[in-house]
């Protein structure tokens, strides 16, 4: 017998081991990319986690593996956690895109979902959230908020996902302040308190007063509440502790309906592979709380924007807009499309410095 | 009182004892750890250091166990080398990228082109690389007396970047949808390591072995192994002898290279499958202690790279069964070479119980 027909059989037996005990509690996996206690992206896929813990509590069972490097040993893991007899799993980065896919092909009967990520299958489902909505309010804050008229952005990695952030952001500081200008730094990381600080240092001093950061850590924060006169906004957690300055608002991921919802379809048995793509209006996205550092008139038109862009009347991306090369994009009223939006990879019109190539 | 006493000889029976001593006072101290997280020390260890290899899932884990340790192994084998003769590359990690890039390249440029003479131009493109890069400290050194321990190591860092520089521009996916990361060679025939992806055969696994019986043949029975464990017990011995001081610090930089290298090669093109911008998971690192665990030995370098795989499979089944935080993993990883270096102390000393005498 090869090992690949003991393979199938040993997936046909874990199958039919659910069927035969369907009272067993339903196992639900995570791999995370970073620890637990990062404080942004990874700390919010885990309550996302405490949270179906909560709402299912005996009917559920919970298993996750964080510091997952993204390649060959996710593939391990995830193999692994789909013979322990894990139902669905949740593959929380870009990066566990490919070996996502390997792994479900091996594995038929275990649903997995993989954020962030394009390839879908029977049993891969697709879930992102439209951060750039909330990138748009940020800006609109930071485009009031900033006297130098120099915003500083911490890039992680030039993905489309963080380029759309940028252009988000700039579009809205550009319409409130035409003088503005922004300086990226890229960090080529998503968590590296130390890195992030260094970055967040180098901006404040060539000028910048108000920093939006893409990656995870609040070393950032911290460098704002040294220089003492910088605005920040929280990623990806809310980073409460940092206001009510320097961090006068945030983005923060709101993982937990989602996951509680696709637990119970699994459950229910009414699982279908998706591509969910959430923003602020359904609550994957939200925006932290703005603090009174922020004028009362600025507070109330950016939460008007966050309201229009909730209840889809506005969109984050609306004409006339042109790339940065001077060519047009979108033309007057047009919005983007979510295909164009899901590569992005050129800087709108008014951006300075190029997309590492 | 507890005297120190230095072995005029280090002791044989200890050196050969202190790996297995270590071990298992990191289960003692590892298991400790765990029972004071709440968990029970003895199902923790069990899972750790048994599961991978005797429980229900072993025919999976097996074959993990031969992913995860080849490059290890061909890592140690180079440094070893080194080690032996007093020259400290520790940046293997570094080696390890480049010899990926290099390797990659070659097969990404004949994509989709199939044929046999692709696989061996890459290994011989990762062999290089590698080498090259671990020849920079070397020449360096030998030239201008810079520190070689600072240079391979500062050049990790170089070729991080350079790797992220690949990802995302020279070899990135041009039907990636503009994501980072090159086309997967493990699904282009011709490019791939994998011999057996479900037997977790991989040509690195192949040469690995290969590498083990010429570095033991090399070591014992070679004129060149002679002079390389001369070199490091005893430098003025060694120049009398003839060995050349530069000519050893380029042949040894250049062998760890090339093996790193290597290993990069075969993890891209099989178990990685593409260049990323965090493709490199610290194996150059880890080798180092994989080295010393083994007493630069062949044989031991092989054992303590099965160790060093075996916590890292069975700390991911202990993370995910056992509910145990990631970090606990590593700080065990870290104790176990730890208490290698203190049990160390026994094979060069011996300890006496006697009355300090009064001056």
């Amino acid at each position: 017998m090869t090992i690949k027909s003991i393979m199938a059989g040993a997936t046909f037996a874990a199958s039919l081991s659910t069927a035969a005990f369907a009272e067993d509690p339903t196992k639900v996996g995570f791999i995370y990319v970073g620890p637990v206690g990062d404080g942004g992206w990874t700390y919010e896929h885990n309550q996302g986690r405490l949270a179906v813990e909560e709402a299912f509590g005996d009917a559920v069972e919970t298993v996750f593996v964080e510091n997952v490097p993204e390649g060959a040993d996710a593939e391990r893991v995830l193999q692994q956690m789909a013979l322990g007899g894990a139902d669905l799993i949740f593959t929380t980065s870009f990066g566990y895109m490919d070996p996502t896919i390997n792994v479900a092909e091996k594995f038929p009967d275990v649903k997995f979902e993989h954020a962030t990520g394009y390839k879908q299958a029977d049993n891969v489902s697709v879930y992102s959230a439209r951060f750039y909505e909330g990138r748009a309010v940020q800006g609109h804050i930071a485009g009031h908020m900033t006297e130098s008229n120099v915003i500083g952005y911490i890039g992680s990695f030039p993905i489309p996902e963080v380029i759309r952030g940028i252009n988000a952001a700039y579009v809205q500081a550009k319409a409130v302040n035409p003088d503005v200008e922004f300086k990226i730094v890229w960090a080529y990381t998503w968590f590296d308190p130390a890195k992030e600080a260094e970055a967040a240092t180098v901006l404040i001093e060539q000028g910048a007063d108000v920093i939006l950061q893409h990656t995870d850590s609040t070393a950032p924060q911290a460098a704002a509440q040294a220089a003492g006169n910088v605005v920040t906004f929280g990623q990806a957690s809310d980073m409460a502790e940092f206001g009510p300055f320097p961090r006068v608002s945030s983005i923060i991921d709101n993982w937990s309906p989602y996951y509680i919802a696709r637990t119970q379809a699994v459950i229910d048995g009414t699982w279908e592979s998706t591509s969910t793509w959430d923003g602020i209006g359904s609550g994957m996205v939200g925006i932290g709380e703005i603090t009174d550092a922020v004028p009362a008139e600025v507070k109330a038109s950016a939460e008007a924007l966050r309201d229009s862009l909730a209840s889809g009347e506005y969109h984050a991306f609306t004409g006339p807009l042109n790339k940065q090369d001077g060519s047009a994009w979108l033309a007057d009223g047009e919005t983007a499309d979510d295909g164009t939006l899901a590569g992005m990879n050129f800087f709108v019109e008014g951006l300075t410095g190029e997309i590492p190539q | 009182m507890i005297m120190l006493e230095k072995r005029a000889q280090p002791s044989r029976v200890w050196t050969l004892a202190a790996p297995i001593f270590a071990v298992l006072l990191t289960m003692i101290c590892g298991g400790l750890l765990f029972a004071a997280l709440g968990k029970d020390p003895f199902e923790t260890i069990r899972t750790i250091f048994f599961d991978p290899l005797f429980s229900e899932f072993a025919w999976f884990y097996r074959p993990q166990l031969l992913i995860k340790g080849a490059p290890l192994v061909l890592i140690a084998i180079g440094l070893s080398f080194g080690f032996r003769a007093g020259i400290w590359n520790i940046g293997a990690e570094g080696q390890y990228i480049v010899g990926a890039i290099c390797g990659a390249a070659v097969g990404l440029a004949f994509y989709p082109t199939e044929s046999i003479f692709i696989f061996p131009m890459m290994i011989a493109a990762g062999v290089l690389g590698g080498t090259l890069w671990a020849l920079i400290p070397g020449i360096l050194k030998v030239k201008f007396d810079t520190n070689e321990i600072l240079v391979s190591l500062m050049l990790v860092y170089v070729a991080e970047q350079l790797l992220a520089s690949m990802a995302l521009g020279a070899l990135r996916n041009p039907d990636g949808m503009g994501f980072p990361g090159s086309r997967n060679l493990a699904k282009y025939d011709s490019a791939t390591s994998w011999i057996s992806e479900n037997a977790g055969m991989h040509w690195g696994v192949v040469v690995a072995l290969i590498a083990v019986i010429f570095a033991y043949v090399t070591l014992s029975r070679h004129l060149f192994g002679f002079n390389v464990r001369l070199a490091g017990q005893s430098p003025r011995a060694a120049r009398f002898a003839g060995v050349n001081p530069s000519t050893l610090i380029l042949i040894c930089m250049g062998i760890s290279g090339g093996l790193a290298g290597a290993a990069g090669l075969f993890e891209v093109a099989g178990p990685a499958g593409q260049i990323s911008i965090d493709f490199n998971v610290g194996y150059g690192f880890t080798a180092i202690i994989v080295a010393f665990l083994g007493r630069l030995h062949p044989i031991g370098i092989l054992l303590a790279a099965g160790l060093m795989a075996l916590t890292y499979i069975g700390g991911e089944i202990a993370q995910s069964n056992l509910g145990l935080p990631g970090a606990a993993i590593q700080l065990m990883q870290g104790m176990l070479l730890f208490f290698l270096l203190m049990v160390d102390v026994l094979s060069n000393y011996r300890v006496t119980f006697r009355r300090a005498r009064v001056i």
